[in-house]
């Protein structure tokens, strides 16, 4: 190898750098989604490579569905108050009351699918003309096919059969008013990629990443976290298990995998050795059918 | 480590989805909850076989219609290398699709069926592979199960796009006899066709040189934003943010921006948010610092004054049309180059190129749907450009439609 060799990790970094500086110079009004999940963490840090000492061109903005981990939004708060960039929060909850929308309801109610509608009046609330998130094409199979700048219409609508071609590394983040252009800078990262840099980089995560006790429900060879947001039968079983998070979503849609995993090494030799992909192995959403993300996606969701 | 990445292309049917799923299934890159979401929608097969190619077709139409509409992004990595696999679809109405996929690759795989040699598909392709200058091509003969691992069938395939390649001037390609289906040759060297004396698939991808795919030579670094925080420590900040997009920068070194002309001298280099550095190369981000106060903004090239690229307002670009409406000549669109962007008109269309018989038919009155064309094209401002054949990153550039916002042509800069 010649001393002008970039590793792969430097290689993923230089692009996604690349992508937030595109956005940076091609829109006026773009934000950063962010959900307290290693992968909008791994966003941030990239964000801080592209602009500083400069601040963000961007907010970050949360979309809370009222699910989520206490130990993520505390996460979310600390982040941002560290950085001292500024924080959007905006709250399904409110939404369901001010639209009258009607709460999916079940033993695992999920509001996966409400979010939709707060993250679009947030859209709409501060004229964002660009959404950046942290999906990534190894996923799942809808997301393997998205483009990098992905241009939504005035609904958030995806529309997979009219996407734009994208050349080289130049991206065409032209629209009209009132769409927005959903923008994937680590599209091409897998998940070990992912957790290799956060051990390179030692990019501080939520505990809930790490081994730790929890009371979780025994449900289908998944285990669900105890609380306040899903229907315990008296049917059920209750244990308490050592577990971690391998992704950080909805408490009523992610799963915990058992692990004994303190450290970063533990957690990238646990990955290494798994035989579940990650969605698969957490999300309790994406069962619902074949193209459950795809379905998602067209009707505005990330 | 490093990565590759890599298309595969080919008529419909040839097996690149199976390919692709072939290589993941081998490779142990498949989940098993994946698999069990394929063996699930598997129908009508023999028992104990799956369709592979399910694994890469992730839209529904997809799915309903058994073909690859677009690009599918597939993963994997061995202990030595990493993969980026574009899954291209095969149809003629999504070529530019394909043209997406291949873009941003560092290899193409053109699979042929080996009942069939070389289709229309295959040359359109091979075209589109020589149009973007591809480094590497490797030829995958697929279905040799089909036609009892025949020696000859081989060879004479192999004669026909030899002669195809040399037309095209694909100087780097490989030959290698496959049965996707039954993974011959795809990870582990097929016992079945022991005359072929060549290495697996999986083995050539993973030993073959990257060093063309990043030039060192001609220093580029379009400016993507000027960082200005503006803050009473760092009153005076102006960083130039950009990417190494080829060649090699180090701190001291005499600039010249583009397109102005204006000169000056690399005063410091930052990457990773601030942390300094004396030397930067291709492709990395960084943000440079200039010793005189000139006026730089988004789209300027800074490069280095012993080899600059060409500043002009009218170039000659191979042109692939990605849009159904017709290029007219005299049609007006923005044309963007890496970070630049300027309106054009094109002026003039020379010539049509005959995907089957490579003949150039001149004097088109309009490009069609994934026609390729030799074109003129007049800007508004000079743009900063190299020919695509020598630095691929600094000479490709779209064209943009400016009442649908789409991006409706691919154009090689000669």
């Amino acid at each position: 190898m010649s001393a002008h060799h970039l590793d792969y990790l430097d290689e993923l970094e230089s692009e996604s750098i690349h992508i937030f500086r595109e956005v940076a110079g091609q829109f006026e009004k773009p934000a950063l989604l962010f959900s307290g999940g290693k992968d909008s963490i791994v966003l941030v840090h990239l964000a801080l490579k592209a602009f500083r000492p400069g601040k963000f061109p961007f907010p970050l903005v949360h979309i809370d569905t009222g699910h989520n981990f206490p130990e993520a939004l505390h996460f979310r708060d600390q982040l941002a108050d560290k950085i001292e960039e500024k924080l959007v929060v905006r709250l399904v909850e409110d939404t369901i009351k001010a639209k009258k929308l009607t709460e999916q309801k079940g033993k695992f109610a999920s509001r996966n699918q409400l979010q939709t509608y707060t993250l679009l009046d947030t859209i709409e609330e501060f004229g964002f003309d660009a959404c950046i998130g942290g999906a990534r094409r190894d996923e799942e199979k809808a997301r393997a096919k998205e483009r990098i700048f992905s241009v939504r219409d005035e609904f958030g609508q995806w529309d997979p059969k009219r996407q734009r071609p994208e050349l080289w590394n130049t991206y065409n983040g032209k629209i009209n008013k009132g769409e927005n252009v959903r923008v994937f800078p680590i599209s091409n990262w897998t998940e070990l990629d992912v957790w290799n840099y956060i051990r390179r980089e030692n990019i501080t995560l939520p505990s809930i990443y790490f081994a730790h006790e929890r009371e979780v429900l025994e449900y289908e060879g998944q285990y669900v976290a105890v609380s306040e947001h899903i229907r315990i039968d008296e049917t059920d079983v209750i244990v308490h298990k050592r577990v971690r998070y391998r992704t950080v979503g909805d408490m009523t849609c992610t799963a915990a995998v058992a692990s004994n995993a303190n450290t970063l090494d533990d957690i990238i030799n646990e990955i290494i050795a798994t035989k579940t992909s990650e969605r698969g192995e957490t999300r309790i959403d994406d069962k619902v059918s074949e193209a459950a993300m795809e379905d998602r996606k067209k009707n505005g969701y990330f | 480590m490093d990565i590759l990445r890599f298309i595969t292309a080919g008529s419909v049917d040839d097996g690149k989805s199976t390919l692709i799923g072939r290589l993941l299934y081998d490779s142990k890159s498949i989940m098993i909850d994946q698999l069990e979401a394929i063996e699930k929608q598997t129908k009508n097969r023999e028992e104990g076989e799956i369709d592979l190619a399910l694994l890469t077709d992730g839209l529904r139409a997809e799915r309903e219609q058994g073909i690859t509409i677009d690009v599918a992004y597939k993963y994997f990595a061995t202990p030595k290398r990493k993969f980026i696999i574009a899954d291209a679809p095969g149809h003629i109405q999504y070529t530019r699709n394909m043209v997406t996929g291949a873009s941003n690759s560092d290899l193409i795989i053109i699979l042929i069926d080996a009942r069939n040699g070389v289709a229309e598909q295959t040359r359109r392709h091979s075209i589109i592979a020589s149009l973007l200058n591809m480094p590497k091509v490797i030829v995958a003969i697929n279905k040799m199960d089909l036609v009892d691992f025949s020696q000859d069938v081989y060879n004479n395939i192999v004669i026909e796009y030899a002669n195809l390649a040399k037309a095209l001037g694909l100087e780097d390609v490989t030959y290698i006899p496959i049965s996707a289906l039954n993974g011959d040759n795809i990870v582990e060297k097929s016992a079945t066709l022991s005359w072929y004396e060549g290495e697996s698939l999986l083995h050539l991808l993973e030993t073959v040189e990257l060093e063309k795919a990043i030039n060192l030579n001609k220093a580029r670094f379009p400016v993507q934003y000027v960082i200005r925080p503006q803050t009473e420590e760092l009153h005076d900040y102006r960083g130039y943010a950009g990417k190494v997009i080829s060649g090699i920068y180090k701190k001291g070194d005499a600039v010249t921006v583009l397109p102005s002309g204006a000169t000056s001298t690399i005063s410091a280099i930052e990457t990773d948010g601030g942390k300094l550095a004396d030397e930067i190369f291709a492709p990395q981000a960084a943000v440079l610092h200039l010793q005189d106060d000139i006026d730089i903004s988004r789209g300027d090239v800074i490069v280095l004054n012993n080899d600059l690229p060409k500043t002009e307002k009218e170039i000659e670009v191979l042109l692939c049309w990605m849009d159904s409406k017709p290029l007219i000549p005299g049609n007006k669109y923005l044309l963007q180059i890496n970070s630049t962007r300027v309106r054009s008109i094109v002026k003039d269309i020379e010539y049509r190129l005959d995907v089957n018989s490579l003949e150039k038919k001149y004097g088109p009155e309009q490009a069609g749907l994934n026609d390729i064309v030799k074109a003129v094209i007049k800007t508004a401002q000079p743009i900063v450009y190299d020919s695509y054949k020598n630095l691929r990153a600094n000479g490709g550039a779209i064209l943009i439609d400016e009442t649908s916002n789409v991006t409706v042509g691919a154009c090689m800069i000669q």
